[in-house]
């Protein structure tokens, strides 16, 4: 099998203590979608942040393109082509829509004006407030600020831990769809979803989590219509 | 009944003071905030640092005076600013590298640090009465007027004079001035962006790539800045003595405090309102109130609220009501 764009191969580790990950692979393709589900304490938020380098691993390692990149801090990731949208407080509330997004861009020394710009084009709502200070946007705006942020630095991968997190069904579906059309730019998309069902409907890979270790893998499609999945992750 | 002679009286003896003094302290109240925003914790050396600030630029004074460089009819403490600055740039950073780094670096409790500034206030409170003793230095030269109040007198026909002293106009322009750099620092500038970010969003900053200790040293660079500014500007006006620079801590914390900790607009704001608090509670308003009054209603008591002794208890007052009632202060600033 050809090596993956991004892999999380047989993590094992945790926040010092019990380990959470136990065996666990994680990996996205080039331009594709990957989703981790799972029951609530499975450790999906964790693998992701082990993917990203925010807890220590004790085994595994993570590859970009290839390269090891375990012993790098997140930072040194976000500079390698990695953009990372944690699940709460990723937005700076008082700073502007545009201020935001030039943060999320200053690692950058080129102008950015046209990665602006098209962000903007992804959620024409945020253009419409960029003056105005993020922490007074709602829920969904504030995702896509948040989203928007991370893609500033013009990443390779983009991991989204619970977009949809707090958002209205309606607001949820529009994020997915966003989140494909950058999928369709040929960025690869990692994210952590607790809406199972729709998460997995647009996902080219599923992974499905339980007590930090793989239970299922496979394409989205065929994990929905897996019954032992369905029984147990899906509701029926 | 003389309304204008009412307002002359009342601008000479308290708005222009006040509104020197809370110049005063709004620069230092700038300090706090930024320190408290960017490293998060209360900085109880402010005081004692602003003294050794004063007291560096006293020492250039000094130098250049001996040399007989100066800017007549402006005070030769101006010039000797920016080498106060860079003796304070250099203590601050020192003190952040030997302190305040180790418990960043700890992830220690706020009150930690609060302590370790405390260590900080005497170390510096020390080092400025080792070079400058506990007694008052005078260091003011050039014109010391803008107008007297003859002059006043003279040209408007009043019978009530007003002054205004060259060190209160200097102040208030000096203030205006370093405001509008700082707003446009912070709005305008990566750097400054950087630090409201890192303000804003610590771990989401450091996601960005903004370097946290880099956010650290800019701060305290602004930091001396600031209080250089405003411990000069104050001992032009009223003489340098270390302990009054220790007394203003309760000022400009109740003026960071009132505006709402970690917004500097609401810095500027608390300072004057502290400030004219101060002034106006303890200013015995007789003189006003005859001119204001119609003929036999003329006030017989001084019509002074509190003894001018009290000036700080006024400030303490307004911190508990602060506290009490509006912990976030008039600018929804963060919770102490």
């Amino acid at each position: 099998m050809a090596e993956p764009f991004l892999i999380g191969e047989a993590m094992t580790g945790g926040y010092g203590g019990a380990d959470i990950l136990h065996n666990c692979t994680i990996a996205v393709e080039k331009g594709e979608i990957a989703v981790i589900v799972g029951p609530n304490g499975a450790g999906k938020s964790t693998a992701m942040k082990a993917v990203f380098g925010m807890l220590k691993l004790r085994m595994g390692q993570v590859r970009l393109q290839g390269e090891d990149i375990t012993a790098l801090s997140p930072q040194a990731r976000v500079t390698k082509g990695m953009g990372f949208v944690p699940q709460t407080s990723n937005i700076f509330p008082s700073m502007t829509v545009e201020e935001n997004l030039e943060m999320g861009a200053f690692i950058r020394k080129d102008d950015i004006r046209t990665t602006m710009e098209q962000i903007y084009d992804l959620f024409p709502i945020l253009r419409d407030k960029r003056r105005q200070a993020a922490g007074e946007l709602s829920g969904g705006q504030r995702q896509q600020v948040a989203v928007g942020r991370a893609l500033m630095t013009k990443p390779k991968v983009l991991m989204l831990d619970e977009p949809t997190a707090g958002v209205s069904p309606i607001v949820m579906d529009e994020l997915f769809d966003r989140i494909i059309e950058i999928a369709r730019t040929g960025i690869s998309i990692l994210m952590v979803e607790q809406n199972a069902r729709q998460a997995l409907n647009i996902a080219d890979k599923g992974y499905v989590l339980v007590q930090g270790e793989n239970r299922y893998t496979d394409t989205g499609q065929a994990l929905l219509a897996d019954p032992d999945v369905r029984k147990s992750f899906l509701g029926g | 009944m003389e309304p204008l002679n009412a307002l002359v009286s009342v601008s000479n003896f308290m708005l222009i003071p006040a509104l020197a003094y809370g110049s005063q302290l709004a620069l230092g109240a700038l300090g706090i905030t930024l320190i408290y925003s960017i490293l998060r914790f209360a900085h109880f050396a402010h005081g004692d640092t602003m003294a050794l600030g004063t007291a560096a630029v006293i020492g250039g004074t000094l130098f250049l005076q001996a040399r007989g460089i100066g800017i007549d009819p402006l005070p030769t403490a101006l010039l000797a600013v920016p080498f106060g600055i860079l003796i304070m740039s250099a203590y601050l950073l020192a003190a952040d590298r030997l302190v305040y780094r180790y418990y960043r670096k700890v992830k220690a409790k706020p009150m930690i640090f609060v302590m370790a500034s405390l260590g900080v206030m005497f170390i510096t409170n020390g080092i400025t009465r080792l070079f400058m003793g506990v007694g008052e230095t005078r260091f003011e030269d050039g014109a010391r007027f803008l107008f007297t109040v003859r002059e006043f007198r003279e040209w408007s026909g009043l019978a009530e004079g007003m002054a205004l002293r060259s060190s209160q106009a200097l102040t208030i322009v000096t203030a205006l001035i370093v405001m509008v750099a700082l707003f446009w620092f912070l709005n305008r500038t990566r750097a400054g962006k950087s630090m409201r970010a890192y303000s804003d969003n610590e771990d989401l900053a450091l996601l960005s790539g903004i370097n946290p200790e880099r956010v650290v040293m800019i701060t305290w660079v602004i930091t001396a800045i600031l209080l250089v500014l405003a411990g000069t500007l104050y001992g032009l006006d009223k003489g340098f003595r270390p302990f009054n620079y220790f007394q203003l801590l309760l000022p400009m914390f109740a003026a960071a405090i009132l505006g709402g900790l970690g917004s500097p607009l609401g810095a500027i704001v608390g300072a004057y309102v502290v400030a004219f608090a101060e002034m106006g509670i303890t200013y015995a308003w007789r003189r006003v109130f005859t001119y204001l009054m119609p003929e036999g209603l003329e006030p017989t008591s001084m019509m002074q609220l509190l003894p001018v002794d009290y000036k700080f208890a006024v400030t303490f007052a307004i911190l508990v009501i602060v506290l009490l009632f509006r912990p976030t202060g008039i600018f929804k600033g963060k919770v102490l």
